[in-house]
């Protein structure tokens, strides 16, 4: 049994601690704004926070993630800087299927909670390992960049 | 895909279902709606419900993989329902004759027909529901429905008013009229407007359900394993270590392979893993990438399907000053969306709830009424939200694998494919070889063209009857130019290595076009003209095509100076009743084509949302260039050798070209957008690097080392 504090909430989940925290987040907890995307850490859809710093969900063994802060989707708006990064997406529309918004939002948020006014180059290094098959990374990056300037 | 003009399909598919090749059953399916709606609910029509608490539900025939489906088809309704959009539910609906698309055919979410089917459909489905809340209410109060007004959900006339949901019982009695009028486009209050999507705020909060975030009651977790070569069968199975494993349940032999269902999808992927199977790899053993292109080579011998014959090509060619010929290949391809192939299913005794992300609900009912000999009417189907599709979720086989899976071992099931399982097992997009030639005559002006390709045929595996002496439709997409040619001659080859293809967005446009407008530009440069200039001047009764491809060069500053290194590329294309022009701007760093900006002009009618416009032209071009960069399936003994998105990349956001839109504003009927886009960023790109370095780049991917 491990201890998870997800999103302010602790959560008992009864895994085996080498389980990837992705599948403890949606299939034991039930929060499935998490994605699973490509399970080699290649895309990004799985990203959540560790103490506030982004990680790959699918790689990480729930066992690395006890007595850590967990912040998912879907406590993601809770924070300010989530908060403008969710205000900025709805403002531009940037979703398209929307599968692999989770993680860019959880990437794009730990990027602004970081660097509050990234440049193009940080948006490239922090948002690259963030796959968008519907090819919205234009609209990503303005967002990143409206979100930056607090609207 | 092209509009589908046969009738033959339409009463093929109304009759049948079909998919993998293995089934072919007959369904009725007019008995399956009007079922499940709640109470108070009040059904207009199949796409109208209204409800006693004023909700206005406008159901969605169509899979939203991305495309906005699921906005621009409300807003159609809307408009002429006189509703306020911002209030309306929006349900995806169940399969039904009534959803079936007309020009596909089937209930299918493909070719970039949704807007095009939908546009007087959906208009007129409001419109219908207008008249009859409005004579509702004329009734009521005896007075005629001409002197009544319907807007935002209520019908008012002299001083009386009347909410929807009080006159939806009323009306829903009602005998529908027969003819409406609809709005002139002067007073659209939706229709052509860039209004925000309603299912963006479900997708920024991790609340949008898709296929994958199913679940059930007692519901169990399903890892498939499948023969690393496709169409192998499993011949014996240990499974004495995967059953010790935690939370394992059964492990249970499917057609497609060895199943193991657990408590947790982790648990069951991991004793998936732990499986002993002894494969009998099937007709596909052995085959790899050189003898595909090798039999597609030797299949070029054959006479094939004549798609045009107009003049006399060799006649010309023989009279011509200057010659060309070119070969271009192109490579299989995977769909890989993002949400990787998953179904949940619960057969029971007498009923089914089937649930997941799918683009053809008429053939999941069809399926799964043969699979589990239920009755249409005793099986629910429910599509939710795709985490993509691009053509992958026509196909139904991890449809077909949850069912079967659900059937053997009595309970509620979610499968859940790998990424590797994702890559390793698609339907592929057809590999292509395409042969083209040229004469000009002593001013460099075209005198003949021909074109031949051969590649396997998705159609004639999905829908056989469609494919007639010879031509399936969808590989001859865009294959015959629009340039005024005298002599033309174009002929397809069906040939068939043994992988299997499915629909990829943009179909055969992507592959006849790289070939044609690639060899365009070889022309134009054994002419000694400018690409632009030599395409104008062949274009004298296409205005629409004239017209984007003059406005692309314009706002693209075609023949203004570059930085140094840089090169642009044009190309041009109407696909789906969409005229499309686009110059990309490239370089090349060691090795590696950069694309910088890509100008698109784009004439497609009149649209629905231009939000929605412009987010498909930028799709589009990252779909495409992660095709022109890196796109590439091989084979080898049998297998596919790329498994995840490190051996099989996807373009990422450091990648990404600036693109401008231009869009012409227009009055004619709205054309597809969802897919045309795709087709031309790869010649745009491949005739840059080619004013660039001279190099003629005739495979895809492209590479130029």
């Amino acid at each position: 049994m491990a201890r998870l504090n997800i999103n302010g909430k602790t959560h008992n989940v009864d895994v085996d601690p080498s389980t990837p925290l992705l599948w403890a987040i949606r299939d034991t907890v039930g929060m499935t704004g998490t994605k699973f995307g490509c399970g080699a850490q290649l895309c990004g859809a799985c990203t959540v926070h560790l103490d506030g710093k982004p990680v790959r969900s699918c790689g990480t063994p729930v066992s690395a993630a006890e007595g850590k802060k967990i912040t998912t989707i879907e406590g993601i708006g809770a924070t300010p800087v989530g908060k403008k990064v969710q205000a900025a997406w709805a403002a531009l529309d940037v979703p398209q299927c929307g599968y692999c918004q989770s993680g860019q939002i959880m990437s794009a948020t730990a990027l602004l909670t970081e660097k509050p006014k990234p440049t193009d180059a940080d948006i490239d290094n922090a948002m690259a390992g963030n796959i968008c098959r519907c090819g919205t990374y234009p609209r990503i990056r303005a967002a990143i960049h409206k979100a930056a300037k607090g609207a | 895909m092209t509009q589908l003009k046969n009738p033959s399909r339409r009463k093929f598919l109304q009759t049948s279902a079909a998919t993998g090749g293995a089934l072919v059953i007959g369904v009725s399916l007019s008995s399956v709606m009007g079922e499940a709606q709640a109470a108070t609910d009040s059904a207009m029509n199949a796409w109208v419900r209204v409800g006693s608490d004023n909700t206005v539900t406008i159901l969605v025939d169509r899979s939203e993989m991305g495309q906005g489906v699921v906005m621009a088809l409300p807003m159609l309704v809307a408009e002429e329902l006189e509703v306020d959009l911002n209030k309306v539910k929006v349900e995806f609906a169940p399969p039904g004759e009534m959803y079936i698309n007309a020009m596909l055919g089937g209930q299918i979410t493909g070719g970039s027909t949704s807007v095009r089917d939908g546009w007087e459909k959906l208009r007129v489905a409001g419109a219908k529901a207008r008249v009859m809340l409005t004579e509702a209410a004329a009734q009521k109060w005896g007075v005629s429905a001409s002197d009544c007004k319907a807007a935002n959900g209520m019908v008012t006339c002299k001083g009386k008013k009347a909410t929807y949901g009080s006159l939806a019982e009323a009306a829903s009695k009602l005998t529908p009229p027969k003819e409406v009028a609809l709005k002139d486009p002067s007073k659209w209050r939706y229709v052509g407007k860039p209004l925000h999507r309603l299912d963006t705020p479900g997708k920024i909060t991790g609340k949008t359900q898709f296929g994958i975030d199913t679940k059930l009651p007692g519901m169990l977790y399903a890892a498939l394993a499948q023969c690393p070569v496709i169409g192998g069968k499993a011949t014996a199975v240990d499974d004495a270590k995967a059953k010790s494993m935690p939370g394992v349940k059964h492990v249970v032999k499917v057609t497609d392979g060895v199943a193991v269902v657990a408590d947790s999808w982790w648990q069951a992927k991991q004793a998936r893993d732990a499986l002993n199977i002894t494969w009998d790899e099937g007709p596909m053993k052995g085959l790899s990438s050189e003898g595909v292109f090798k039999q597609l080579a030797d299949a070029m011998a054959k006479p094939g399907a004549s798609i045009k014959q107009q003049g006399n090509v060799d006649d010309a060619m023989k009279g011509a000053a200057k010659t060309v010929e070119a070969t271009y290949q192109m490579p299989f391809l995977s769909h890989s969306p993002m949400e990787p192939m998953n179904f949940t299913a619960d057969v029971k005794k007498d009923s089914a709830l089937l649930i997941g992300s799918i683009q053809f609900q008429q053939a999941a009912l069809g399926i799964a009424s043969a699979m589990t000999k239920l009755k249409p009417e005793q099986i629910t189907i429910k599509t939710t939200f795709l985490g993509g599709g691009f053509g992958r979720r026509i196909d139904l086989d991890y449809m077909m694998q949850a069912v079967e899976i659900s059937m053997a071992v009595g309970a509620p099931v979610k499968l859940v494919w790998t990424r590797e399982d994702d890559v390793t097992h698609d339907f592929y997009r057809p590999a292509s070889l395409h042969r083209l030639s040229a004469g000009l005559d002593s001013g460099g002006k075209p005198v003949a063209i021909s074109h031949k390709m051969s590649s396997p045929s998705i159609t004639s595996r999905l829908f056989p009857p469609v494919v007639k002496d010879g031509v399936d439709p969808f590989m001859a997409e865009a294959i015959v130019v629009p340039y005024d040619i005298a002599n033309q001659s174009v002929h397809t080859v069906i040939h068939e290595p043994g992988l299997r293809v499915g629909y990829l967005r943009s179909v055969s446009h992507a592959l006849n076009v790289f070939a044609n407008e690639s060899f365009v530009d070889e022309m134009a440069a054994a002419a000694g003209k400018d690409p632009v200039e030599f395409r104008l001047a062949m274009l004298g009764k296409q205005p629409r095509h004239a017209n984007v491809l003059k406005i692309a060069a314009e706002k693209a500053g075609w023949g203004k100076p570059l930085p140094k290194g840089h090169a642009r590329g044009v190309a041009l294309m109407e696909g789906y009743e969409t005229y499309m022009a686009q110059v990309a701007e490239v370089s090349v760093q060691g090795g590696d084509i950069k694309v910088h900006r890509v100008t698109v002009a784009v004439d497609l009618g009149r649209m629905v949302n231009p939000n929605i416009v412009q987010q498909q032209l930028e799709s589009n071009i990252v779909f495409g260039l992660t095709a022109l960069l890196y796109g590439d399936i091989t084979l080898k003994d049998g297998r596919v050798q790329q498994t995840n998105f490190d051996t099989y990349k996807l373009l990422r956001i450091n990648e990404m070209p600036k693109i401008d839109m231009h869009i012409v504003k227009s009055t004619e009927k709205p054309g597809g957008i969802g897919e045309p886009g795709m087709a031309l960023i790869s010649p745009a790109v491949a005739n840059a690097v080619f004013t660039l370095t001279g190099k003629r780049l005739r495979q895809m991917p492209l590479r130029v080392a």
